[in-house]
């Protein structure tokens, strides 16, 4: 092992004076024990200023794991059927032009044939069309979803490290504050997070989005702000500081960039929670509300009412959610694993 | 160890304080606040007024946030707009329901994680290794409704060898002592009852037992191949300890240490995870009354459940902290 | 190494697991099948719990459906037809001009708790609810009353009306007269509507002075509508329970009943407001029927030996034009090109039960005064496009409504019907922005015209043809926004005429000026199933949905 640390559990290595005591400190602990670590090991790993290293170490690694290379496939095939849909589907999502040809109430649908690769939704449209335009669909809701709870997660803990690592007592304040907050929201299970904020702002795609999002928004602001008090420490910030260097100019050249490994690999692993807890809502009903236009959570959600007569409606969906949170999470895991030096044995 | 649980309650406080504050400002305060909760929307400016007025909402900040912890402290959470019942008592007539579901799940996924978790790490590489991580990836990344519908269609519709919905069949009569169906069954000796209880809670319960159980897996599996490779573990092997000895004494104890955590947390989760598979069977619990509360927004619920739930969760999260400094003395000489 | 803790954790791994050994070993073994048994309950699933025990302050079919079996009203329907028949009054005459109605009740008949049931009873309880104060005088608390009888004795709010009732007398022991004051279609069915169900003279003694608390919105009903124990009715079961926790009720058999006794000894009512988990509930055996069959689900249903048994068609689903929330449906054009827009064949063929046609007015065929002559709109989406481009609205955009989560008589899925008219709307270029409500907030906001387009129905509730459109059209109101006084004036004049040859001829008249008008397109009118387990013996079923289940035993 090239550059392993010192101790065998960098946990006890890396902390800074007010988070001494990991096991010790109010709440939700356990749920951020893991987040922590994933900040730690990676802060302390990325000892040249630019932690391109580590990185071209990880894909090595991962070129070699079977995990990391079928999400990697998953995740591509996904992106490209999603991003190319328009033009991989033929026919439009939204047209019952064979709404004659089933009947729900009787029970007989389409299943596959030359027409229709994947037979006909119980409104008469073509099954694979909605497939394909729904990926896009789900993609976008994913990526919003991660955007939001990395954006606003991040900018939380951003500040808060910002404060803590460079700005003396104040600092300390600022980021206690913030940081309270963020445990606080992590107190609150997140899909009943979600749910709050879906049952104020009323049901829509965006709601959707919007929930998952802030409900992910702690995870990323304890990340971030982790990965950026072990990097306080490092050798290279002490040696700016000494050299006069501005602190903002210190925070946001040297540190922040430094400290985003953790938040790209959660950012993967929190697609995968995006897309199956948007499922989640769209079957609480809190999805859009028009579901004519194709999106998996909302299809799964209603098809499960024909799931006796014509399981495939529902199993389409259901594969699609399944498959693509599976290649993230792989994704997201072997390259945890491949940064985390403790499980690479 | 007194000491240091006063100190961790202590902790709690500024918490729970700021989860008030925190639920106070989210419902009171955004845009579909109650006044447009309870009046239709072409309610005019006057009438929003006037409820605005009647519900308090016209008065300072500070002052509205007071007498919200006032009412908290007094146990008045509001009235459900659904029922007309106080909150708090929905919240303690469902409770034991969901209460015996996350417990029934629980049991599932402990028994069936820990030694899956165990035998993959010790047969690392083999099928039962490949099998216990894909299945628990698979189980995390499987929508649990629609686990609980297959469940549902397969065992309960198909095959018949479960209830579908409810806790308890129609028509059984039960001594009620504490609400808990289970308990009252076994204290009361009315063993159909227990049975029929149990048969009810086997479905969901697998449902809900799905995250869990892989999340067990899974921690298990990581602990034991970690505590393997440690110094301690190797000096017992070679000073020629016996192989169980050392297995349960140095291996399971110190792998199952974050398994233990994660079983408390887990719990605490599983209260918002019932309101996906309760739903789904009807199972009349906190989750499906959330559930409903959210199709109708029932706003008092919502709150009033929710600052709750997080309170229990607050407080599994303390129990958690002193079950583990109890087998982890390192923690409480800190 | 091990500690007393540790020890202690080990052990309770060790318990856990062994009743979760146990849990899966009981589990296992088979369940037993429902039925046969005398004297074991009949559990009938419902789409909604009950909202109260007293139906005088509901207006929901799942709460008449149990109070129906609790209390009688003076008039009631045929078994299995909408044909009206005596109830509590053996019979009843009506004087020449239709403003005293003079009722003759059984002999003999006893309440649950004893009592006997005299004219003077009946009209104590008529004046109970005549001379209702506060609370009770808001439409939600008692929207029956007001329908059938208007305003109160002392109106506490200046837009009720004038009340209807203006007495009633115990003429001897058996006689009891009513007096109205103006004659109306809506009687004699109002005295069969299940909101006026008789109650026991102790009843009312232990209920008087009790209050509806709270506000708009967010009432609270008193203490006997929700515990039992306090009503006493007549029926032929009495309510042991209400269970707001499992929402159930509890019906027992009520022995000294005065007319045929009840096949069944228990029956309990339970909600399941999924439509699946009450397909799923029945052929698991947890219950031995239910309301409101997915079309779906009647052909498998059938199949497995359930029996489910057709109602006749009873009733309405429309397409509403709220005329005020949108310049455009306020245009005659417009509302002419959207009817020719929607495909009603398709629904009625691919989503409707058996047996479902299209409908042509607002109410079904069955009805007298269905005129063969009204308007009709044929699915024509080039006509409906190009009548569209000559309005100028070739670009109209629209907001669409409909209920989620819910089915009623009239309308099974409806997202389905909704995607179905939405697509046939964009096909002739009307952009349609949807929006969905949970059923209560879904009627709130389409009564209060927040809606142009939606959803919505009726099952009649008696067999008059004014119970249908006079519900909607006797008055502007924010349903609809439809404002033509002349349609309101002959509406009042027909509904009015005693004489039944001329207002029947009145009703199809009403029925073509209400299509010339078109503030709504009817869409269908259809049969709801409901379904029983093969053991059962099932009462005869009602097209006003209102089966008696004391008709119902094991066979």
């Amino acid at each position: 092992m090239p550059t392993t640390p010192s101790s065998h559990n960098p946990s006890e290595t890396t902390q800074t004076p007010e988070e001494q005591q990991p096991r010790d400190v109010p709440l939700h602990k356990r749920k951020a024990a893991k987040v922590d670590r994933l900040a730690e090991l990676m802060g302390d790993r990325a000892d040249d200023t630019h932690g391109s290293g580590i990185w071209r170490e990880a894909f090595h690694r991962m070129r070699h794991s079977p995990m990391a290379i079928t999400g990697a496939v998953i995740v591509l095939a996904f992106v490209i059927i999603a991003l190319c849909s328009p033009l991989i589907a033929p026919y439009s999502p939204t047209s019952q032009a064979w709404g004659n040809e089933v009947f729900p109430n009787r029970n007989e649908f389409v299943g596959p044939r030359a027409e229709n690769l994947l037979g006909l939704d119980h409104l008469g449209r073509d099954m694979f069309s909605r497939i394909i335009i729904g990926a896009r669909q789900t993609l976008m809701v994913g990526v919003v979803a991660t955007f939001v709870g990395f954006l606003f997660g991040a900018l939380l803990g951003g500040l808060a490290g910002a404060c803590s690592v460079l700005g003396g007592r104040w600092g300390r304040q600022v980021d206690n504050v913030v940081m309270r907050l963020i445990d606080m929201m992590l107190a609150l299970p997140a899909l009943l997070l979600a749910v709050t904020v879906a049952a104020l702002i009323g049901p829509s795609l965006t709601t959707v989005m919007l929930a998952v999002g802030i409900a992910q928004i702690p995870i990323f602001a304890r990340l971030l702000r982790g990965a950026m008090l072990s990097q306080g420490t490092r050798e290279y910030v002490l040696a700016a500081e000494a050299l006069g260097v501005r602190k903002r100019k210190i925070a946001l050249t040297h540190i922040l960039p430094n400290s985003m490994g953790p938040v790209i690999v959660q950012s993967t692993l929190t697609l995968a929670t995006a897309i199956i807890d948007a499922a989640a809502l769209s079957y609480l009903g809190l999805g859009n509300p028009d579901a004519s236009f194709p999106e998996w959570g909302t299809m799964l959600a209603e098809a499960q009412r024909f799931l006796s007569s014509a399981p495939s409606l529902a199993v389409y969906p259901a594969l699609g959610i399944i498959i693509t949170a599976l290649g993230f999470t792989l994704l997201g895991e072997s390259l945890r694993e491949a940064l985390d030096p403790k499980l690479r044995k | 160890m007194l000491r240091f649980i006063v100190r961790r309650l202590l902790q709690l406080i500024p918490t729970l304080f700021g989860l008030s504050i925190l639920l106070f400002v989210w419902l009171q305060r955004l845009p579909g606040g109650p006044e447009y909760a309870l009046l239709p929307d072409d309610a005019t400016t006057e009438q929003r007024e006037a409820l605005r007025r009647s519900l308090g909402l016209d008065e300072p900040l500070t002052v509205q946030y007071m007498s919200f912890l006032r009412r908290l402290g007094g146990g008045d959470l509001g009235t459900s707009l659904n029922t007309g019942r106080p909150v708090l008592d929905e919240f303690f007539l469902k409770f034991p329901a969901t209460f015996e579901l996350a417990v029934t799940a629980m049991i599932i996924a402990v028994t069936v994680g820990l030694p899956l978790g165990y035998l993959a790490a010790r047969k690392r590489g083999s099928v039962l290794d490949f099998t216990a991580v894909g299945g628990s990836l698979l189980g995390i990344c499987t929508p649990v409704f629609f686990l609980a519908f297959i469940l549902k269609v397969v065992f309960a519709e198909q095959l018949g060898l479960f209830p579908s919905a409810f806790r308890l069949s129609p028509g059984i009569s039960r001594t009620d002592i504490t609400g808990f169906v289970v308990l009252d069954g076994m204290m009361t000796r009315e063993w159909d009852v227990v049975w029929d209880a149990l048969t009810h809670l086997a479905l969901p319960g697998l449902a809900l037992a799905s995250i869990p159980l892989a999340v067990i897996t899974r921690m298990t599996r990581a602990g034991v191949l970690e505590v393997m490779g440690e110094d301690y573990v190797r000096t017992a092997n070679a000073k020629g300890l016996h192989r169980t000895t050392v297995r349960t004494r140095h291996v399971l104890r110190n792998a199952l240490l974050p398994v233990v955590t994660a079983v408390g947390l887990l719990t605490g989760s599983l209260f918002a995870g019932a309101v996906l598979t309760e739903s789904v069977f009807a199972f009349p619990g906190i989750g499906s009354f959330i559930y409903e509360a959210t199709q109708e927004r029932d706003y008092p619920v919502l709150t009033g459940f929710i600052l709750l739930i997080a309170t229990m969760y607050v407080f599994i999260n303390l129990l958690v902290d002193i079950s583990y400094s109890l087998l982890d003395p390192r923690v409480r000489a800190q | 190494m091990l500690t007393k803790s540790s020890r202690k954790a080990l052990g309770l791994v060790a318990v856990a697991t062994s009743l979760a050994l146990v849990a899966t070993a009981c589990a296992e073994s088979d369940r037993g099948s429902a039925g046969g048994d005398d004297g074991e309950p009949f559990v009938f699933a419902a789409a909604g719990d009950i909202g109260s025990l007293d139906p005088f302050f509901v207006n929901d079919g799942e709460s008449f459906r149990y109070s129906r079996q609790v209390f009688d009203t003076l008039l009631d329907h045929e078994s299995g037809g909408s044909e009206i028949v005596g109830g509590l009054a053996e019979d009843w005459e009506q004087s020449e001009d239709g403003t005293v109605w003079t009722f003759h009740l059984h002999d003999n008949v006893t309440f649950h708790d004893g009592d006997e049931l005299t004219a003077e009873v009946v009209c104590d309880n008529f004046d109970r609810w005549y001379n209702l104060t506060g609370e009770y005088q808001n439409s939600n608390n008692s929207y029956y009353w007001q329908a059938i009888f208007g305003g109160f004795a002392e109106n506490e709010d200046d837009s009720l009306p004038e009340s209807r009732y203006v007495g009633c007398e115990a003429q001897d022991e058996l006689t009891a007269v009513i007096e109205i004051t103006e004659y109306s279609s809506i009687f004699p069915g109002g005295f069969s509507l299940a909101s006026f169900g008789i109650m026991s003279p102790t009843t009312l003694e232990a209920i008087e002075g009790a209050e509806i608390t709270g506000e708009e919105g967010n009432y609270t009903l008193p203490e006997h509508a929700q515990e039992a124990g306090t009503l006493a009715g007549t029926g032929a079961f009495t309510v042991e329970e209400w269970n707001q926790d499992q929402n159930e009720v509890t019906l027992q058999r009520f022995d000294d009943y005065w007319g045929e006794p009840a096949g069944f000894e228990t029956i309990l009512l339970r909600a399941i407001p999924d439509e699946t988990a009450r397909r799923q509930a029945l052929e698991a055996g947890d219950i031995h029927g239910y309301d409101l069959v997915a079309p779906a689900d009647v052909g498998p249903l059938e199949d497995a030996d359930f029996q489910v048994p057709t109602r006749d068609v009873f009733n309405v689903l429309y397409l509403a034009y709220q005329q005020e929330s949108h310049e455009a449906l306020a245009e005659m054009e417009v509302r002419e090109a959207l009817s020719h827009a929607v495909n009603r064949q398709r629904i009625v063929d691919t989503i409707l039960p058996e047996g479902g046609e299209v409908a042509t007015q607002f109410h079904p065929d069955t009805l007298d005064g269905w005129s063969p002559d009204v308007r009709t709109f044929d699915y024509d989406p080039d006509l409906a496009r190009g009548m569209l481009e000559e309005a100028g609205h070739e670009d109209l955009e629209v907001e669409f409504c409909y209920p989620t989560e819910v089915t009623r008589p009239y309308m099974p899925a409806p997202q389905d019907i909704f995607d179905v008219i939405s697509e046939d709307l964009q096909e002739v270029g009307v952009t349609v922005e949807a929006t969905s409500y949970e059923w209560a907030e879904y009627v709130n906001q389409t009564d209060s015209g927040n809606c142009p387009l939606y959803l919505l129905g009726w099952t009649g509730d008696y067999n008059d043809a004014y119970n249908f459109f006079g519900t909607w059209f006797s008055t502007h109101n924010d349903a609809f926004g439809l404002d033509d006084q002349e349609l309101f004036d002959r509406m009042a004049e027909v509904s009015t005429n005693p004489d039944e040859e001329e207002r029947i001829a009145g009703y199809q008249e009403l029925n073509e000026m209400v299509m010339d008008a078109l503030p709504g397109l009817p869409l269908s009118s259809s049969p709801p199933s409901i379904v029983f387990a093969p053991e059962v013996d099932h009462p005869q079923v009602s097209p006003l949905t209102q089966e008696d289940f004391a008709e119902g035993s094991w066979k």
